[in-house]
């Protein structure tokens, strides 16, 4: 394809504008609609990872399965709760060596806080141990976390989450080292979460910490044992090594066997946002096909219209071929003329795929996969070569007689 | 003029068509030499199988049966290939209506067939221009078909026919569609080519033009009724 041919090619297109404008659209909406599709699609799979990243790559979450309203199985498991000794066992590397800490929950509901007159419910309110912030991903930016001091001594202390400090406090004022009163018990601020946004569900910020001892103390009452345990593996592979750990430690205290059915559930989290995000990629997958589609329609817009083209033509194609035009040259001029169309649309297309993704679109803020140009542009041209060569040879292998006589 | 080598050859040639389930004989058996340096003219009515023939003779059509040999090749032989280098190098064309490629300027129309024959830009350029000039139209090489005159496109299709330096000039009824000024132009300048030792083969219906020629031949019926050799051509110099 030298540079005569192309300019050839180029006049054979510019003699029809409107016909050639609106074939080169279709590749255009095809390519562009490939572009912009898999942009979705992995636009909402990039959202899913950063909800893994959010709730801690390694997490498990073992509840009592009485939460909740979950019907209860088995007679006595109504007395089945997590106790001291669980969240022991769980923490005993020599039983769960694929467990960093376990750090038991305490749920305190619709808790009211109040700080100079500024009340606010916390969304969110939990007492837990020295490790959860580290657990749940949750880093503190301002002050410090809750410390194993914190936890044996029953401290009043308390980590506040952002969106709980701008509903408590003027903006600017001193956090740390004042006092807020939750449910009427007064506790000490010593950090402040660092911001998290949202997880889709919930705003994140919306938070408070307290160590259990002293949430059991003031707020809950002992009785009732832990809710939740949520359990840090040693690597974000490790997941299921130690649910199969816990699962195997609760049974055993428990007394759970093959015919009793299990009181808690254990909720591997990244293994279900791992799901999610399969879910994504297959509809990633599915956008995409549904794009080629309309690149496939787009290429046989581009052949129909080559025919129409050959058809129209077949006069100037007796003539070439009168005047010793081989067979490849007849070809070469027609596949080239729809190459050029495609790569025309194709250009087009990735720039109108640009301009496309840059609008949220349900939602979903669309990332440009990097494959997806290449690839877009390829099948362009793949669809182009192969819709291109029938009318193509159509041309090539007329008759000069026959052509030069058509009207 | 002539230098008695054969350029055209057809030996008992008949060409069959069919349409439908009738068979029209085209022609019906045609001997004809044309030797180097003729300047030949096919008269004949519609349907006489003139047309035919100078399809045949141009590489464009196959005989059903009989010999044709173009300067000594017998083109029966020939693949698609080598006809159309047959047409590129051995043989120029020019039609009635004169069948320039539309878009295209006399430049780029005139240096078509040496791109096809594969000649470098370069030489391509000079030698389109030399017979843009030598038919008169040095001053309108950028001139697109439909800038120009009836005449002057039939002088452009006459300087593509040239540029390759063909054994054979085929020229089909090339004054049909021109005025008597512009018909008296072109055929001078097919006198001139024919002086300068071109082989000339045209169809015409008119006797006008059949003037110019050296040697007339007359068809009927698929078949060559008459062939009048006129050493010194009635029209030629008028």
């Amino acid at each position: 394809m030298n540079v005569e041919s192309v300019r050839n090619a180029l006049r054979g297109i510019g003699a029809n504008k409107l016909r050639s404008g609106l074939t080169v659209l279709g590749i255009l909406i095809g390519v562009g609609a490939v572009i912009v599709l898999v942009a979705v699609g992995n636009g909402s799979s990039i959202a899913i990872q950063q909800r893994i990243e959010r709730l801690g790559t390694n997490t498990l979450t073992v509840f009592n399965r009485g939460r909740g309203g979950r019907q209860q199985i088995g007679t006595q498991s109504s007395a089945v709760t997590l106790k001291d000794g669980d969240i022991a066992a769980l923490n005993d590397k020599t039983q769960a060596p694929d467990i960093v800490s376990a750090s038991p929950v305490v749920t305190i509901a619709n808790a009211t806080a109040t700080h100079e007159g500024a009340t606010t419910t916390i969304g969110t309110l939990l007492g837990s141990d020295a490790n959860y912030l580290e657990t749940t991903n949750r880093p503190v930016d301002v002050g410090r976390g809750l410390t194993a001091d914190d936890v044996a001594n029953h401290a009043r202390v308390i980590v506040l989450g952002r969106t709980t400090v701008s509903n408590l406090y003027v903006p600017g004022s001193d956090v740390i080292g004042t006092t807020v009163q939750v449910n009427g018990k007064s506790f000490q601020v010593v950090g402040v979460q660092a911001a998290k946004g949202t997880n889709g569900a919930q705003d994140l910020d919306d938070f408070g910490l307290l160590p259990y001892t002293s949430a059991q103390d003031s707020l809950t009452g002992k009785s009732q044992g832990y809710q939740q345990v949520v359990v840090q593996a040693t690597a974000s592979g490790a997941e299921n090594a130690a649910q199969a750990e816990i699962v195997t430690i609760l049974d055993s205290r428990h007394g759970i066997g093959a015919t009793t059915a299990s009181p808690f559930t254990v909720l591997n989290q990244s293994s279900l946002l791992q799901t999610s995000q399969d879910t994504s990629n297959t509809f990633t997958v599915l956008l995409g096909a549904v794009a080629a589609i309309s690149l496939l329609v787009g290429g046989i817009g581009v052949m129909n219209i080559m025919l129409v083209t050959v058809t129209e033509r077949t006069r100037e194609i007796g003539i070439r071929k009168a005047i010793g035009a081989p067979r490849r040259a007849i070809l070469g001029q027609f596949l080239t003329e729809a190459v050029i169309l495609t790569l025309l649309g194709g250009l087009a297309g990735i720039a109108a795929g640009f301009v496309g993704s840059r609008f949220e679109i349900v939602g979903v803020k669309p990332v440009i996969a990097g494959y997806s140009i290449p690839l877009a542009f390829g099948v362009a041209l793949a669809v182009g070569l192969f819709f291109g060569i029938y009318p193509a040879n159509r041309a090539a292998s007329l008759r000069p007689i026959d052509a030069l006589r058509h009207e | 003029m002539t230098d008695g080598a054969a350029v055209i050859e057809l030996q008992r040639v008949t060409k069959t068509y069919r349409t439908g389930d009738v068979e029209v004989h085209a022609l019906r058996g045609v001997d004809l030499v044309v030797r180097r340096g003729e300047l030949v003219a096919i008269m004949g009515a519609s349907g006489s199988g003139k047309s035919t023939l100078m399809n045949i003779v141009g590489c464009l059509d196959v005989p059903t049966a009989g010999r044709f040999l173009l300067d000594g090749i017998d083109v029966r032989a020939l693949d698609d290939a080598s006809l159309a280098t047959v047409r590129n190098r051995r043989i120029g064309f020019v039609f009635q209506s004169f069948n320039l490629i539309p878009r295209t300027s006399a430049l780029a129309n005139v240096e078509l067939p040496l791109a096809y024959g594969g000649v470098a830009r370069r030489e391509r350029r000079q030698r389109a221009l030399a017979a843009l000039d030598a038919v008169g139209l040095g001053d309108r090489v950028e001139h697109l078909p439909t800038e120009l005159s009836g005449g002057q496109q039939q002088r452009v299709a006459v300087a593509r026919a040239l540029v390759t330096s063909p054994a054979i000039v085929l020229a089909d009824e090339p004054t049909g569609n021109l005025d008597s000024v512009s018909t008296a132009e072109i055929m001078q300048l097919f006198v001139q080519l024919n002086r300068e030792g071109r082989t000339i083969v045209l169809i015409t219906h008119e006797p006008d033009v059949a003037a110019y020629a050296t040697r007339v031949v007359r068809m009927r019926d698929g078949l060559v009724v008459a062939d009048d050799v006129r050493p010194v051509p009635v029209g030629a110099g008028s």
